[in-house]
């Protein structure tokens, strides 16, 4: 269907991790810190995915 | 208003809940050019792998019922709920996978009544079609409710506020993206709601000492907390019950022996049977997914998929109540009346730090939506297809159909807010809904098993053993309520409810199709099992549904084993 859903899912934990992450980091809040940890981690993993899927329909014209 | 569940929200908050409502919203944006036929807008092209559908098949049963309903019920009963995920969900979404997908998606019906007209006749797929249009614009609208009380109680949003921001954001990323959108989105609400409730799982259970302190507290305070519910319980039973709190099997051999008053028979063939299958086989909600697959083999695989992280949802929402119980934290209470069903966003304001309290709350909101949204976009196909199509316009052109998917959707979410108001000025309103949904679903599964599996079952017997059913189960409540029959609980009824509305049903299909004419054989390939020929799989056998099926049976096995 043209959008690899991977993607936005991946963006999406790329931009709440690191608030999380940060907001934590800020206050000495360890469960934000793990969390947006855990959920930036999670999020490179589906962009990784994501890019390589959305290169590979590119090439095979699923696209 | 339960003020003790008020929370401040921080800038960080916010934000959370503002790239979570940006995301959802920018998913239909960009789906939207995609959307150029009423397959694409409706069934979602058929397109799909079967990971997309699979999480989304999970997600579109995870509304506000489910989430708030069983952290509260894990509290109230235990790790008893968990029979609503490991019996009461698992045994049906490997039925349906492995025996009812082939028929479903094979028989290239668009949904579940066009199914039933396929094999039976236009006055079934009528009666399934109109019924399920109405109820699932209700169960929209009490999810829309729900999530209002949510906010109302928590950020002391008004309810007006929160119905029109709902409805907004759901009516925008379905109308723009129709099903596909619908999909994408749960699959994303999905993991937002497993990041969002994982941490407090893990810090609730380590607040309570772990599993091994959350048994030892219960074992102490257990008696109390089941007299506080019940106080006409003596302190014998009170101890004796204590175990279904962290036992799931070894209490429920007499309904008197556990918190939810249910025993093994009730709990078998009206949860593990009737309801169950009532549901997961046959409910279009989650069988549209799997209709979205691309091919039969994802197709098969998608309520496979689903049955994983469905059995571990108990840890995710079950076991928090269990640890709030075992931490006695107190529940709100609202005008004399326990408020069970606000135990996690207790939890949530209890336990979490600013930041985390945004995405806990970002988690509910996504499992508000996904419900609401999986209600509009199976609501919109069915009034498309099945209503529109087949009685008004039968001649329509996929342009007509698409127009009107797209109107359905917006009326759908319209009808949805008149459900809520109802709702909220009828309160006993919700109650009847659950009812209703019983009284329809169950004898629905009996049907579907007849349709597939016997092909002497004829249109006049499916009708009328459907019609006997829906009846059946009416009569049933009615005695009930007078007082004609008793049980240990409501759950009980339910469960028996269930049984007999099913076995009326089936019972009485089978007694008209023995009197009255079976359709041309001819008529019948691909919809009954008998006439279907069932190719050689040319897949590896550790990659077929079946092994799948069996790795899931034996993992929720060991669930039951485990907590037995």
């Amino acid at each position: 269907m043209g959008l690899d859903i991977r993607l936005p899912i991946g963006l999406m934990f790329c931009v709440l991790g690191p608030i999380l992450l940060i907001s934590g980091i800020a206050n000495g809040e360890s469960l934000s810190t793990q969390t947006g940890a855990a959920m930036l981690a999670f999020g490179a993993f589906m962009l990784t995915f994501g890019v390589r899927g959305q290169l590979r329909a590119g090439r095979t014209g699923d696209g | 208003m339960m003020q003790e569940l008020h929370v401040q929200l921080t800038s960080v908050d916010w934000a959370v809940v503002a790239v979570y409502f940006a995301f959802v919203l920018g998913i239909g944006f960009v789906l939207r050019r995609y959307m150029k036929s009423s397959e694409d807008f409706l069934e979602s092209g058929r397109s799909l792998p079967s990971w997309i559908t699979g999480l989304a098949f999970l997600s579109a049963n995870l509304g506000a019922l489910e989430v708030m309903g069983m952290a509260g019920n894990g509290y109230k009963y235990g790790m008893l709920t968990a029979h609503y995920y490991w019996v009461g969900a698992i045994p049906a979404m490997i039925f349906v996978a492995i025996f009812m997908m082939p028929f479903y998606y094979g028989s290239r019906a668009r949904s579940v009544p066009e199914y039933l007209k396929l094999r039976f006749d236009e006055k079934t797929r009528g009666l399934n079609a109109l019924s399920f249009a109405v109820l699932t614009v209700l169960m929209s609208g009490i999810n829309m409710f729900a999530m209002a009380v949510v906010f109302k109680v928590m950020l002391g949003w008004d309810f007006e506020v929160s119905v029109v921001i709902s409805a907004a954001v759901v009516l925008g990323y379905t109308y723009l993206g129709g099903l596909t959108s619908s999909i994408y989105n749960e699959v994303l609400q999905f993991f937002l709601i497993v990041f969002g409730f994982a941490p407090l799982a893990i810090v609730s259970v380590a607040k309570a000492g772990g599993w091994s302190g959350i048994e030892a507290r219960l074992a102490e305070i257990g008696p109390g907390l089941l007299q506080a519910q019940t106080p006409s319980l003596s302190a014998a039973d009170a101890a004796a019950q204590v175990s279904g709190f962290t036992h799931i099997w070894s209490s429920v051999g007499s309904a008197h022996s556990n918190p939810m008053g249910i025993e093994v028979i009730g709990l078998v063939m009206g949860l593990g049977f009737v309801l169950s299958f009532g549901y997961w086989c046959t409910d279009f909600l989650v069988v549209q997914r799997a209709l979205a697959a691309k091919d039969m083999a994802s197709a098969q695989r998608t309520p496979l998929i689903a049955a994983v992280p469905k059995m571990l949802f108990p840890f995710l929402v079950i076991i928090p109540g269990v640890a709030a119980a075992a931490l006695a934290l107190p529940m709100p209470v609202e005008d004399g009346v326990t408020r069970y069903d606000f135990t996690l966003p207790l939890l949530l304001k209890e336990f979490y730090p600013a930041g985390m309290l945004g995405l806990g709350l970002s988690a509910l909101l996504a499992s508000f939506m996904s419900g609401m949204a999986g209600n509009v976009t199976a609501f919109n196909t069915v009034w498309t297809y099945d209503i529109y199509q087949a009685y008004f316009n039968k001649g329509a052109s996929d342009q007509q159909l698409l127009r009107m998917g797209k109107q359905a959707t917006f009326w759908g979410v319209v009808a949805s807010i008149g459900a809520a108001y109802l709702v909220r000025n009828f309160s006993s309103l919700m109650d009847y809904m659950q009812l209703l949904f019983g009284f329809f679903n169950a004898p629905i599964f009996a049907t579907f098993l007849l349709g597939m599996f016997w092909k002497r079952a004829t249109p006049n017997g499916a009708f009328y053993g459907l019609a006997s059913g829906i009846s059946a189960g009416v009569i049933h409540h009615v005695i009930k309520t007078m007082g004609v029959i008793t049980y240990a609980s409501d759950a009980a009824a339910a469960f028996y409810g269930a049984i007999v509305s099913w076995s009326t049903c089936f019972f009485v299909t089978i007694a008209v199709s023995r009197f009255t004419m079976p359709r041309d054989d001819n008529e019948l390939r691909g919809l009954v099992y008998s006439l279907t020929e069932r190719p050689r799989s040319g897949v590896a056998w550790y990659a077929r549904p079946s092994t799948f099926a069996i790795v899931v049976a034996i993992i929720a096995l060991g669930l039951n084993i485990y907590f037995f």
